[in-house]
């Protein structure tokens, strides 16, 4: 059938570019290889001249497909099922780009257009290690092409062509029977972006983390190049400003993640060791043990050959999360739920393709790479550095095997999972991770390589610990850190981790005065030092210090119900114009607020009002219909900055349906034992109770002020509910605690006391559910300290990196 | 020895005490029932909601009470509590990973993070809903 209306040059254009790719990628590999093997001179000039020939044009491959996945989206061609199921005639040109990562074709093109960015980099300034390092890279894009290339060999699908068309990959719909399907309605629109993911971290956040992964690579390609070559420590100056690189922009992209899980709070904070955040973080530990092993081999010869080991586990690590992301494999362990994209097999050559034979190259040069046989001294930075990597490396380890679970039951046939309480399985053990790397990275740095004399450390060491402990000290007592939910044991950790991080912080940023006299160009690592210290103290404050605003204390009808008490309420109720006890603050629903239909959201008006008067401010927590899901519903949180905390609202339930009722309270002057009739029924007022003590209130006598009237309603069908408003006074203010009987739609306030032994009964009746929102209130003490201390490592890592990259020019020229 | 030797083996020692530890907390996964037979024990259970029995949530009355019913694989069916509130896409939950404690015929989840809805929609389409749009009123 001749379709009518499609656009398939584009499609021909971009799968030509594939396929270019993929062979462009493969002749670069095997010039570059030649290259490295040969022994003559002009015979590798010509070999690197065609592999760098080969490479340009796989460049220029992968930077055509991705144009054109960008056209197609932008000119809105919906016969492609990428711009179909991805992209919608809405989006802004800044989301159109998201979209192309949020499919995984486009984030494996991103991947392997910074590995063009990276190789162009590579061939350019570094003249040695070009061959076997490109030889490498070319192999890595090799594999990363046929992720994209969608053909068929033996039957086997080999990746997911981002060219597909809808009636394609739906070639049963019923509407390909159609020559002009392209006129129906669902095929005029796509499914659009997520909702969810309509923020701008999902502009920046992906790059840069694939910019991270992407450059695991260089480190590994260094490493397996000394093995080839046997030239066995010529690499690591070349590649310490890339390891550099790499554990910079890995932690950069990561830190993205968690600042956003943090701001869309739908995670609760900003990690929750979850499996996908893991398995990003497990590679960067394993870079940051391999860069300080680099360092210490580039001053003293020592630990080359753990160097090797954690350069290369780190970039088979970023396969191997690679795989645990992208096959289902962690469905059913991970909120981000990545659905298998049926390439498992594929994902798990792609390891092995890597894994054996720089494992094997590994095992079999091991007793060839040059080791030092005398004992590093005790007294010498590079012995407590390397022991440092170590800690971090073995943190990783168990961080790996218990995101891992799934995988190993698979492989073992075992069923077992992490608990109720995951974040405490991690946190338990990673608190002394914390305890020992916040202490080690405080006093490292003030030994001398190879020897230190005691006098000179003691003496250094002395003000930066005094400090330290005198800081730590203050926190722990005034800091208000109570945080006894998992018994005093867990609490003294806190205290000593929060002593070991406030450590780092003084005692590194003490160094650069008196071990570099404050030059700040040779500081980059003392100045990622403070970071990484200042976000052990972030983490650990806001960890311990976090706290639910919205304990439903004296919410509504609550108290009645008995399965509630031993249990966290993190809800509460809040009907619509009625001021609400929510601990610290007075919180009233004041409206809601739809906006336009596209954008499918509705924002919601909280006043919160500070009990002692301090504060009054409006939040507007909203949520999103998902356009994804069609009726699924996402929160999104609105807060309020403070310098040293923030207050987070979230909606969790909210009941609109009621929105525009405009039934308001009557009032009825009533005597006890008066009736008032309702449409349903009516109510008698059975008693007044003057600072009532029973199950619901608590109010001591002659010390407050509080009313209650106790209210039998009898709806039409003699059933009997109870209902016992309150009106109360304090701090020489009145406030109402209405109660309501659902099952008939009733609101029942307590006015005020009238002449005559007459109160003032209100009464609410909607033909609906009074509006009403169910309410989160979180504050986070201290977050911004773990933000800081983000942009003050990066900047440490930069000065670094500077440094170490300038050094090597002036080496080279 | 040397002493980088003994504090290998300080490290090896911890390292496996830190497993056996973890290894001792962990959950496992079970049926419906198999938990039953595990009363008390903190157990990981992967079931379907079950749609006769109607969800129980009144976010007026108690925000932070949500009671459901739940089918696995094998047939069998428990009653689910849980304290945090509803989830919000529960009804379209394709499977449910539930963490939490066997009590009597209930099964109790007093973790926040204990229950995981296994949604399609929530990064990748469905390809069956995107299957069902295209082939409705064409």
């Amino acid at each position: 059938m001749d379709y009518i209306g499609e656009h398939l040059l584009p499609g021909k254009l971009g799968h030509f570019f594939v396929i270019l790719s993929f062979a462009a990628s493969f002749v670069a590999m095997i010039a570059y290889f030649k290259a490295t093997r040969t022994k003559d001179a002009t015979e590798e000039k010509s070999w690197k001249r065609l592999g760098r020939f080969a490479f340009f044009i796989d460049a220029v491959s992968v930077f055509g497909v991705f144009a054109t996945i960008y056209y197609i989206v932008r000119a809105h061609l919906f016969e492609y099922n990428f711009a179909w199921e991805h992209s919608s005639k809405a989006l802004s040109p800044k989301y159109l780009l998201a979209c192309i990562w949020e499919a995984q074709e486009g984030s494996f093109l991103l991947w392997m257009m910074w590995h063009c960015v990276l190789g162009i980099i590579i061939i350019f300034r570094s003249k040695k290690w070009t061959a076997p390092v490109m030889t490498v890279i070319s192999f890595a894009q090799f594999c990363l092409s046929t992720m994209i290339m969608g053909a068929y060999v033996f039957g086997l699908r080999i990746g997911n062509s981002p060219f597909l068309l809808v009636r394609e990959k739906f070639s049963d719909g019923p509407i390909f029977q159609r020559a002009d399907y392209l006129k129906i309605p669902q095929m005029q629109d796509g499914q659009s972006l997520n909702q969810l993911l309509q923020n701008y971290w999902m502009v920046i956040h992906p790059p840069i983390l694939f910019l991270g992964f992407a450059s695991t690579i260089v480190p590994f390609a260094f490493a397996v190049s000394g093995l080839m070559k046997k030239d066995f420590g010529g690499w690591a100056k070349s590649a310490l400003p890339w390891t550099l690189f790499s554990a910079c922009v890995l932690g950069t992209g990561i830190m993205m993640g968690a600042a956003w899980a943090y701001e869309s709070l739908t995670f609760g904070g900003y990690w929750a060791w979850d499996p996908v955040e893991n398995a990003s973080l497990v590679p960067w530990l394993v870079m940051v043990a391999g860069l300080h092993t680099l360092v210490v081999y580039n001053s003293t010869g020592h630990s080359l050959r753990s160097t090797y080991l954690f350069l290369i586990l780190a970039f088979i690590l970023i396969l191997y999360s690679t795989y645990l992301t992208r096959s289902g494999r962690l469905g059913d362990t991970s909120v981000h739920a990545f659905v298998a994209s049926g390439m498992e097999i594929q994902l798990i050559i792609f390891i092995l393709v890597f894994l054996f034979p720089s494992i094997f190259l590994y095992i079999r040069e091991y007793k060839k790479i040059p080791h030092i046989k005398k004992e590093e001294n005790t007294y010498s930075r590079e012995f407590w550095m390397f022991i440092g990597a170590l800690v971090i490396f073995l943190s990783s380890v168990f961080v790996m095997i218990a995101t891992s679970l799934p995988v190993i039951n698979q492989i073992a046939g075992t069923k077992w999972t992490i608990g109720e309480d995951v974040e405490f399985a991690y946190n338990r053990i990673e608190i002394f991770i914390a305890i020992i790397l916040g202490a080690l990275t405080a006093v490292t740095q003030y030994l001398k390589y190879k020897d230190t004399s005691k006098e000179y450390f003691f003496k250094k060491l002395l003000w930066p610990t005094v400090i330290a402990l005198v800081v730590a000290i203050l926190f722990s007592v005034f800091g208000g850190i109570h945080y006894d939910k998992y018994g005093t044991g867990f609490l003294a950790a806190i205290h000593l981790g929060l002593f070991c991080a406030i450590y780092a912080v003084v005692a590194n940023a003490g160094y650069i005065w008196s071990g570099l006299n404050g030059k700040f160009k040779m500081a980059g690592a003392s100045i990622a030092h403070v970071g990484f210290g200042l976000m052990l103290v972030g983490i650990l404050l806001s960890s311990a210090k976090k706290e639910v605003l919205s304990y439903n204390t004296t919410g509504i009808n609550i108290n009645f119900d008995p399965a509630s008490k031993q249990n966290p309420l993190e809800n509460i109720t809040l009907l619509k114009n009625v001021e609400t006890d929510m601990g610290k603050y007075w919180a009233t629903y004041l409206s809601s607020d739809s906006m336009d239909e596209k954008s499918k959201m509705t924002y919601f008006k909280i006043r919160f009002r500070k009990k002692d008067g301090t504060e009054d401010f409006v939040l507007y927590p909203n949520w999103i219909k998902n356009t994804k899901g069609q009726e699924g519903i996402s929160a999104n949180p609105d807060k309020r900055h403070y310098w040293d905390r923030d207050i987070f609202s979230y909606i969790s339930a909210a009941d609109n349906s009621a929105e525009g009722d405009t039934a308001g309270f009557k009032s009825y002057p009533v005597a006890i034992r008066d009736t008032i009739f309702y449409s349903k029924g009516y109510m008698v007022l059975d008693s007044v109770a003057v600072n009532p003590d029973n199950d619901k209130y608590h109010f001591k006598k002659d010390v407050d002020t509080a009313l209650m009237a106790a209210i039998t309603v009898v709806s039409r069908d003699t059933i009997r509910y109870h209902a016992r408003p309150l009106l109360y006074v304090r701090n020489n203010e009145v406030h109402y605690m209405p109660d309501t009987v659902f099952a008939q739609n009733l609101a029942l306030m307590l006015g005020k006391v009238s002449d005559h032994n007459k109160i003032e009964l209100k009464v609410k009746e909607s033909s609906n559910l009074v509006p009403f929102v169910a309410l989160k209130v979180y504050e986070f003490p201290q977050i911004n300290v773990l933000w800081i201390g983000t942009i003050i490592m990066i900047i440490g890592f930069v000065v670094s990196i500077v440094r170490r990259a300038k050094g090597r020019l002036t080496l080279n020229a | 020895m040397k002493k980088l030797h003994i504090i290998l083996l300080v490290f090896i020692a911890i390292a496996i005490g830190v497993l056996v530890s973890f290894m001792g907390n962990l959950s496992t996964y079970e049926t419906i029932a198999s938990a039953k037979q595990k009363e008390g024990k903190s157990v990981t259970i992967i079931a379907k909601l079950d749609n006769t029995v109607p969800i129980e949530y009144d976010p007026a009355k108690n925000p932070n009470y949500l009671s459901f019913h739940i089918a696995d694989t094998l047939g069998n069916k428990a009653k689910v509590v849980y304290y945090y509130g509803k989830p919000y896409d529960m009804e379209k939950a394709e499977r449910i990973v539930l963490k939490g404690k066997m009590k009597g015929d209930v099964f109790e989840i007093t973790q926040k993070d204990g229950i995981l809805i296994k949604c399609p929609s929530k990064y990748k389409d469905d390809p069956a809903a995107a299957k069902k749009n295209l082939s409705e009123n064409q």
